[in-house]
């Protein structure tokens, strides 16, 4: 039989025959076979023609297609796992078949067209098992299920090439897309079969840095496990219904311990994920997100990795998605570009087709319209959009914004602590003969702009002692007019028409005034009167004190709204201080006039005494 | 190998319940809210010093022409009640025992789920799963 045979090629096929041991066997059995298809990739792919180069990951080896493929494909397929009559059906069906499976030919020449078809059926059950690096075995098997759609990146390779690649030898022909895809499919163990239709349950390596990132933020420790009560509360976040996170934990916690380890946690994250997309939740826990898979996919030492890699717990979760997004982006790129060099995770080929149909759920949480592109390569229906708006980090983001503070409650008007203020200072006016207290400062016009710029001036802690002695006289004596109309006792109307030209912008304040009015009366009493004169400079010196403690209300011009605002609330703040130090200048007002009651009550009792001891 | 498993929270409500469908449930349902009043005859008998001794598996609580109920009582008298076939004579005792402690670990890991408020009706799919493997062999 003849086959297309290319001289500078015919060299390296021998080689390639004589080390595969089709030479020696003398056909090519399915092992040799296996073999010299890695040797062709070996050599392909620039690696000397060895036995050790079978041991490393090869890029597959290409064949052209010389002729019509269809039936020959499925034909290959049937017969491909085996007997040497399957395969000079692919020599014969081309001429330019460079395949090194020359011995192969000159054996089986009759009526190789025929013959495939009929054979395969004795041929499969033997070659159910084949040793792991060529996997054969699986394409066998799965020759049914190889049509799943993540298969499709397989589609474009099985394109009958009718411009025959006879004619060029410059490579060696190609086997059906299939066949080669039958490889990459070999080259997983395990998973081909239970692998794809659990395409959505397969975790992408940058779901688990996200579900890595998570979890840390729930339990510092990635070997030690998360309390149920700590995880309901960051599922129930996600918004899905009780029951159904009760069945996600049924099935993600599989030794029913009530805690989550971190695989089982990544298993539950991924499933609420899914969930969340739409996926309807499986009957069982998918084989990809199982605990043991999680952990062999994903050995301990990437966890770590990842886990030391990933970001400080500070990080809030909202921001954990995007920086993670950003960081992996390059590891996203390198992994459609490359095969993830984990063991049992998908080729090349695989993996872009995988990503095309996993759902980017990762994306749509990391909500990441700046990095399209990564997105688009991982993406192959839209996501919507109200997901993201949905997503559990957006959730947790309001969980972990903090309240507004209430706002803060007024306790007084600004209008009588300001006025309190000033009342405080001013037992200070009369103090200030005693020289120990710093003058209360100039008190500007009524007008409630300046007692706000008064405060603002007060909010600062400025010790600016230059009040003009008359204005704080002024003020004193509006005070006083104040106080008197109000229903007390003093006789201080003579001072109140007196002032009432001062009074009249003075007059909004009285009602403000009314409350500190007894002890501000009181401090008046001695001014006017002066029979307590001695106790006055103590007790003011006690309410005094704590006017010291105020700023001297200076001018100033706010030009800012932040600076009013600001001041404002400092104001108010002052406010209340002031309304607490006017209470305490009451209550030591009070005090000190029940001891002077006290005094003069005992005085008499002394000097009654003498008169009972009699 | 059951006809009809109950779950009994303490307050002599139902968790569970579930029968073999071709009969008529409401019966099952009568029978197990009478065998409440032979297991709480079982569990007071021992007295309150003695529940560390009692044991769970209470045995057969009452036969009648058709069924036998079975109890089993948790210590915090959550009960579990069966009802087997009473022409089924190939079930032992051991093999109820089996049952009940089946049960009783499933019942067990349902509680472990932080989403499961005790005293909810039970619904994970977990239990069902095992309760029908119990059921299915009446058929």
């Amino acid at each position: 039989m003849k086959w297309g045979f290319q001289h500078h090629f015919s060299c390296l096929c021998f080689q390639i025959t004589e080390l595969c041991g089709a030479k020696r066997v003398g056909y090519f059995g399915p092992t040799q076979f296996y073999v010299a298809l890695k040797l062709i990739a070996a050599a392909q792919s620039g690696l000397p023609v060895r036995i050790e180069s079978i041991k490393c990951e090869l890029p597959l080896p290409r064949f052209m297609m010389s002729k019509n493929d269809g039936e020959v494909r499925f034909g290959n397929l049937a017969e491909l796992h085996g007997t040497k009559a399957q395969i000079p059906y692919l020599t014969t069906e081309k001429n330019s078949f460079k395949r090194t499976d020359d011995g192969d030919k000159q054996q089986e020449t009759q009526s190789p067209t025929v013959s495939p078809l009929a054979s395969p059926p004795s041929s499969p059950p033997h070659y159910q098992r084949v040793p792991l690096s060529h996997g054969y075995s699986k394409l066998r098997s799965s020759t049914e299920e190889m049509h799943p759609a993540p298969y499709e990146a397989r589609q474009p390779l099985v394109q009958p090439e009718g411009t025959s690649s006879g004619g060029p030898g410059a490579k060696p022909p190609r086997l059906q897309a299939s066949l080669i895809r039958s490889f990459s499919v070999e080259r997983e163990p395990q998973d081909s079969n239970s692998s794809y239709p659990d395409e959505p349950w397969r975790i992408t390596e940058e779901q688990r840095e996200y579900y890595v990132n998570q979890f840390r933020s729930l339990q510092p420790d990635p070997s030690s496990f998360i309390s149920g009560s700590v995880a309901k509360n960051f599922f129930t976040k996600s918004k899905l219904s009780i029951p159904e996170l009760s069945y996600i934990w049924e099935l993600s916690d599989a030794d029913c311990d009530g805690a989550l380890t971190l695989p089982e946690f990544c298993a539950a994250f991924h499933l609420i994920v899914a969930r969340k997309n739409g996926y309807p939740l499986p009957e069982g826990l998918p084989p990809t997100l199982q605990p043991e898979y999680l952990q062999a996919a994903f050995p301990k030492s990437k966890w770590e990795c990842a886990l030391f890699d990933s970001y400080p717990e500070s990080m809030p979760a909202n921001q954990q998605p995007r920086d993670l997004h950003w960081s992996e982006k390059t590891s996203v790129k390198d992994m459609a570009d490359f095969p993830v060099p984990t063991q049992d995770v998908t080729l090349d080929d695989k993996q872009a087709s995988k990503n095309t149909t996993d759902e980017p759920s990762p994306k749509d949480m990391l909500e990441d319209p700046a990095t399209p592109k990564d997105s688009n390569s991982l993406k192959a229906r839209p996501r919507s959009r109200s997901y993201s708006s949905t997503s559990i980090e957006e959730a947790m983001k309001r969980g972990e914004d903090p309240p507004t503070p209430p706002p803060r409650p007024q306790k007084t008007h600004s209008r009588a602590s300001s006025l309190d203020l000033n009342k405080v200072f001013q037992p200070s006016a009369p103090a200030a003969k005693s020289g120990s207290l710093p003058q209360p400062p100039a008190l500007p016009p009524r007008p409630c702009p300046s007692q706000v710029s008064e405060h603002s001036v007060n909010s600062e802690p400025s010790t600016q002692p230059k009040p003009p002695a008359q204005p704080y006289g002024d003020f004193r004596l509006q005070e006083q007019s104040e106080q008197t109309s109000e229903a007390e006792v003093h006789p201080q109307s003579s001072r109140g028409p007196s002032q009432a030209a001062e009074s009249s912008p003075a007059k909004k304040d009285i009602p403000y005034s009314q409350p500190p009015s007894k002890p501000i009366r009181r401090k008046f009493r001695p001014e006017n009167q002066a029979p307590e004169n001695q106790e006055l400079p103590p007790t003011v010196g006690g309410p005094a004190s704590a006017a010291t403690m105020k700023p001297h209300p200076t001018v100033q011009k706010q030009s800012s709204k932040q600076k009013k605002a600001i001041q404002t609330a400092i104001r108010k703040n002052k406010e209340a201080n002031a309304v607490l130090a006017r209470l305490n200048s009451e209550l030591q007002q009070q005090l000190k006039e029940v001891h002077q009651e006290r005094i003069a009550l005992e005085n008499q009792l002394e000097q009654l005494r003498p008169v009972t001891v009699l | 190998m059951a006809v009809c498993i109950a779950v009994i929270a303490k307050e002599n409500y139902p968790l569970y319940i579930r029968s073999v469908p071709t009969e008529n449930e409401l019966k099952f349902h009568y029978m197990v809210h009478t065998s409440l009043d032979v297991v709480d005859e079982k569990i007071s008998a021992l007295g309150k010093a003695l529940v560390d001794q009692r044991e769970l598996y209470l045995g057969l609580l009452y036969p009648t022409e058709d069924h036998k109920v079975y109890g089993y009582v948790t210590n915090s008298k959550v009960k579990f009640v069966m009802v087997v076939d009473a022409s089924n004579t190939a079930l032992r005792d051991n093999e109820i025992r089996s049952m009940f402690r089946k049960l009783h670990n499933s019942y067990t890991d349902v509680m472990c789920n932080p989403f499961y408020n005790p005293g909810d009706r039970i619904h994970s799919r977990a239990f069902d799963n095992m309760v029908t493997s119990m059921m299915i062999q009446v058929c």
